[in-house]
């Protein structure tokens, strides 16, 4: 089917998610404010005004009523999903880069850049029940890898956060005393920056996506190295589907070096591969810039892809495609 | 160096509390880069030049025979000797010692002279040696390190020891594949990669694999016997029946770059040095090697400009190869052009042909035929147009013409010989009435036929440009891109028609083709239209003998193509010289399917392994290719033998892949179920699990949920 080109970003997409439901889809770019979309139809239902910067990540409550956005304002913002009203503020002294909502809503893992001579960190902050009850004070502050972590996660019930970054190291650390629990191994594991981490619907292994041109699939509990996913170009954003044993990935050539070649050397398409076998099965094209984000709705009958360029698009699968045989 | 013995280390080991039992030694990493003073096998022939490096004696002569001079006269005579070799080179400060006796205080005759560099010091060896500076004193001049050497020469003569015999090495090996495959050499990253190219099992099969295996480039000889190497010390050929083992070495401290004559026999390397005056042309070395013994035959030594194109000087670089081989596959030839002048060598005694070169005012190009001792060389016009540009054909040795050409208003030659040297065409660039701008014309040479005869071909629109000319290897056809980019045409024409043996004739014109090389097939027949750079890798497979196109495809951004040396199969490869993305290569069948594809970054070789002729007299091909079906019948049951026992593999893995994600499906969902109740709590005991992903069925999960939505919640109420 035709995608649905969702242009409501002046800069370029940095994030995709979709709520439990899957009927909204929220975006964050590198302009000010992220959005809330219909994700059936890409119509827009509004804005969250708030940051000054570039806004890198979003998360969205089980029950949809909290929005949660990371910002390189040094700040992370709660948000009233339906109201578009902020309701709390937490400052940091470095941008922040990736936020992420535990089981129960309850906490919140946020990751901070390197900033100014502050190393990069990973903090969890109590979600209170009650905005006007909120705190700002981190329940546990990790540092330790070094460079920027791009994106940190609850592993199961909480127990423990998976943290991925530029030194291309992942990390499972204790989610109540900050202990560093295991490390990829360097042999096996990404060459390069790690860009993206999805976690699968049920939380039992996650995505990872480098710049080495790869994505590698991990068991969440045990850090074992099950996949790996060779592709062409560094990939910048991944997504398994819910429904069916595939996995994209989302990339392209830098974006600097992007006016210096042929549109096609850019293999701006998102590519679709076969979870068990590796081999590839697809692509999806039509991104004029790199892909820097990629989500699956939950019910695994569409997904949604963000590019360098601005566009978001929504591609719902046309029957053929539940029909792959390979 | 930094060796130690063993009872040492053990010492040390005590001292420090190691125990050296408990250690695995494999654990143990080095930083890279350092060797810690331990010798690779790869460099103890080096060993003792670097050892004059390290001490500089490499640029320290002695020049002998000086007057022996009292005190006073000292300064005066230091002088002298001082003015005689900074004209030659740099001296360094402090560099010129005289030695003096101490009872007498009068010099000793001799004196020490180091420059900067070792090409200095050998340069004042050889003008210095034998200068006279007056009756009596005749400079004998040395380089240190030579006095070194001969010190060491034993006195008594001791009979040479006698190595066993041991055979050589079956270099020709892999001739003898039961497959049949072709051997390539891939260069990536800092890994050099021999493969076989198993196109039946749609894969390169490795061969062999060294790290650092060249410092800048590797080379094929062209029979494909040696895989050569170049390093910083000099080059190396390697070989043998199994695997690849070093040969033999060729020193030339920085070598730049290397040849092969056409039958092996012969390497010659090029470097080029940096001269102390930057005002000075660079000092160009080229060395000739036996490549079997490793003896060096002739060396060369000079500055740039004598070794530059035309030997007119003013043009920076030296074309290469400098020395072109003629002769034929004997080795027989090779000559390099200087200003008005071509000098051949021959190899019997690697001296100039009758002692003198050949005279050829202002000649600008010369070629071989790459089969006979025949010279074809090229002299523009002259005079401003007074006397015209001449093309002429010269036998070596007798150094007799063959045949010549004037040719008139021409502003540029290019010499094209075909393969086994039956033609040669020669592309002419006219100027036009108007001298504006030119328009191009071809000039063939029937080589083989009496009295050589000439024939002119002019395209059919004369003012197109020729953006490519091939002939086909050992035939007698030719193609030639013309026309304007971005779409321009392709003619093929042949030197024999039915009827009309004796003319050229165009077989067909191709209208709008993205292409801008062409690269035939070795065996004839088939020629690939490739549009590479401009075009992004363009490629089309064409017959011509049936004149119709076999294949269109694209290898995007491809920057070179190389048929292996049978004809059956194609490399295109994207090398990373241009961008970094997409670095790898293609496997192509000559019909233009695409077999594989590997990517590598960084990569930046791809090279066949050339083959020897086939010893079969071309009857037997022709007997071969009518019984055809007879020989052939055989390799298709192998390949489908092999294509059966694929897919068997490719399933089998399948099976193994679902089997093993099934066994982490099965795992995932009992801890998952085993959590749920946990996972409840931490929700406030609101919901349950939401889908179960591991079933498809999307309309039952959603059941699911509702039902047990429900019930649970009026627990909670309960």
């Amino acid at each position: 089917m035709r995608p649905i080109l969702m242009k409501g970003h002046e800069r370029p997409l940095t994030f995709l998610k979709y709520n439990r439901e899957g009927d909204l889809l929220f975006s964050c770019a590198k302009d000010h404010n992220p959005t809330v979309w219909f994700a059936d139809n890409g119509e827009r239902l509004g804005t969250y005004r708030g940051h000054n910067g570039a806004v890198w990540c979003c998360d969205v409550s089980r029950d949809s009523m909290l929005l949660i956005t990371a910002s390189a304002d040094q700040s992370v913002k709660l948000w009233n999903v339906q109201t578009g009203a902020q309701l709390y503020t937490f400052s940091f002294n470095s941008p922040a880069r990736s936020v992420d909502f535990s089981v129960g809503d309850k906490f919140a893992v946020i990751t901070t850049d390197p900033f100014m001579g502050v190393t990069s960190a990973i903090n969890v902050k109590n979600i209170a029940d009650d905005p006007s009850q909120q705190s700002g004070e981190s329940m546990l502050t990790i540092t330790g890898p070094t460079g920027r972590i791009n994106r940190a996660v609850w592993g199961p019930l909480n127990k423990t956060i998976i943290s991925a970054g530029e030194d291309s190291v992942i990390r499972i650390w204790d989610s109540e005393t900050g202990k560093l629990l295991k490390e990829s191994d360097p042999e096996v594991g990404h060459k390069k920056p790690i860009t993206s981490l999805t976690k699968s619907a049920d939380g039992s292994h996650f995505l990872t996506g480098s710049l080495d041109k790869s994505a590698k699939l991990w068991d969440t509990r045990n850090l074992t190295l099950i996949k790996t996913y060779a592709t062409e170009r560094p990939v910048n954003a991944v997504t398994m589907s819910p429904l069916l044993d595939h996995v994209v990935l989302g990339g392209g050539q830098d974006a600097s070096s992007v006016t210096t070649t042929d549109h096609r050397a850019g293999k701006f398409e998102a590519k679709f591969y076969d979870k068990v076998l590796q081999e590839e099965i697809g692509g999806v094209k039509g991104h004029f810039g790199p892909i820097n984000a990629l989500a699956f709705n939950p019910d695994g009958e569409s997904f949604s892809s963000g590019g360098e360029d601005g566009y978001v698009r929504l591609h719902h699968f046309d029957p053929d495609y539940f029909n792959i045989k390979i | 160096m930094g060796e130690i013995s063993l009872n040492e280390l053990e010492a040390r080991a005590d001292a420090a509390g190691i125990d050296l039992s408990q250690i695995d030694l494999d654990s143990i990493q080095l930083p890279p880069g350092d060797d810690f003073g331990i010798i690779s096998d790869d460099e103890d022939v080096y060993q003792e030049e670097q050892m004059d490096f390290d001490y500089g004696l490499g640029n320290t002569i002695v020049v002998d025979n000086l007057p022996v001079v009292p005190k006073e006269k000292f300064d005066k005579l230091e002088g002298v000797v001082r003015k005689i070799y900074s004209q030659i080179g740099v001296i360094k400060e402090d560099g010129l010692w005289m030695p003096v006796d101490p009872d007498t205080h009068k010099t000793l005759g001799y004196c020490f002279i180091e420059y900067n560099t070792p090409q200095e010091a050998e340069l004042a060896k050889e003008k210095t040696n034998g200068y006279k500076l007056d009756r009596a004193h005749i400079f004998a001049v040395n380089m240190i390190e030579d006095f070194n050497r001969f010190m060491k020469v034993p006195d008594e003569w001791a009979p040479p020891e006698i190595r066993p015999y041991v055979p050589g090495e079956n270099l020709q090996k892999w001739l003898t594949d039961e497959k049949a495959r072709d051997q390539f050499v891939i260069r990536a990253g800092s890994d050099t990669e021999v493969f076989w190219n198993d196109a039946r099992h749609l894969k390169p099969d490795p061969v062999y694999k060294r790290a650092y295996w060249t410092e800048s480039f590797v080379q094929r000889s062209p029979l494909g016997t040696y895989l050569a190497t170049v390093h910083r010390q000099g080059a190396a050929v390697w070989g043998g029946a199994s695997t690849f083992n070093r040969l033999m070495r060729y020193a030339h401290p920085q070598v730049k770059l290397i040849d092969f004559s056409p039958g092996e026999k012969y390497l010659v390397t090029y470097s080029s040095h940096e001269p102390s005056n930057p005002r000075d042309a660079n000092r160009v070395v080229i060395n000739i090697f036996d490549v079997r013994t490793g003896k060096v035959m002739r060396d060369f030594k000079g500055s740039a400009d004598e070794f530059a194109i035309g030997g007119t000087g003013g043009v920076a670089g030296v074309s290469w190869p400098v020395f072109k081989w003629g002769g034929g596959k004997d080795d027989k030839y090779f000559a390099k052009i200087g200003k008005n002048m071509i000098s051949v060598y021959e190899t019997e005694s690697f001296s100039l042909v009758d002692k003198k070169s050949l005279k050829a005012e202002s000649v600008v190009d010369f070629s071989w035929s790459p089969t006979d001792p025949i010279l074809a060389l090229f002299v523009p016009e002259l005079g401003g147009g007074n006397q015209p540009a001449r093309v002429s054909l010269i036998q070596i040795p007798s150094k007799e013409e063959l045949r010549q050409k004037n040719l008139f208003s021409v502003s540029d030659c290019k010499l094209y010989w075909q393969s086994n040297g039956d033609y040669l065409a020669v592309k002419a660039d006219r100027y036009t009435k108007t001298k504006k701008s030119t328009y191009t014309g071809f000039e063939l040479f029937r080589i083989k036929e009496r009295d050589i005869p000439i024939e002119v071909l002019e395209l059919d629109n004369k003012n197109d440009k020729i953006i490519a000319f091939a002939w086909e290897p050992k035939g007698h056809r030719f193609a030639v891109i013309h026309g304007d980019s971005p779409r321009p045409d392709v003619s093929f024409y042949s030197m024999r028609t039915a009827h009309n043996t004796g003319r050229v004739s165009k077989l067909t014109t191709l209208k709008g083709k993205q292409a801008n090389a062409l690269f035939w097939s070795p065996s004839g027949r088939y020629i690939i239209l490739a549009g590479l750079k401009g075009f992004n890798g363009q490629l089309e497979f064409y017959n011509v003998d049936e004149l119709e196109t076999m294949a269109t495809a694209e290898h995007f951004t491809a920057t070179d193509i190389e048929w292996d040396p049978t004809g059956r199969y194609v490399a295109t490869s994207v090398t990373s010289v241009h961008h970094e993305m997409e670095n790898g290569f293609n496997i192509w069948s000559f019909n233009g399917k695409l077999l594989y594809r590997i990517l590598k970054d960084h990569f930046f070789q791809f090279l066949w392994r050339p083959r020897p002729p086939s010893f079969l007299s071309p009857e037997k091909e022709e007997e071969i290719a009518k019984n055809l079906k007879k020989y052939s019948k055989k390799y298709e049951a192998e390949d489908q033998d092999v294509s059966l026992l694929l897919s068997e593999q490719d399933r089998e893995k399948r099976r193994m892949l679902k089997d093993e994600w099934e066994k982490w499906v099965s795992e995932w969902k009992r801890l998952h179920e085993e959590e749920k109740l946990l996972r409840q709590m931490l929700r406030d005991g609101e919901a349950s699990d939401e889908e179960e992903e591991y079933e498809a069925k999307e309309v039952e999960v959603e059941e699911l949920l509702d039902v047990s939505e429900e019930v649970l919640f009026e627990f909670g109420q309960d």
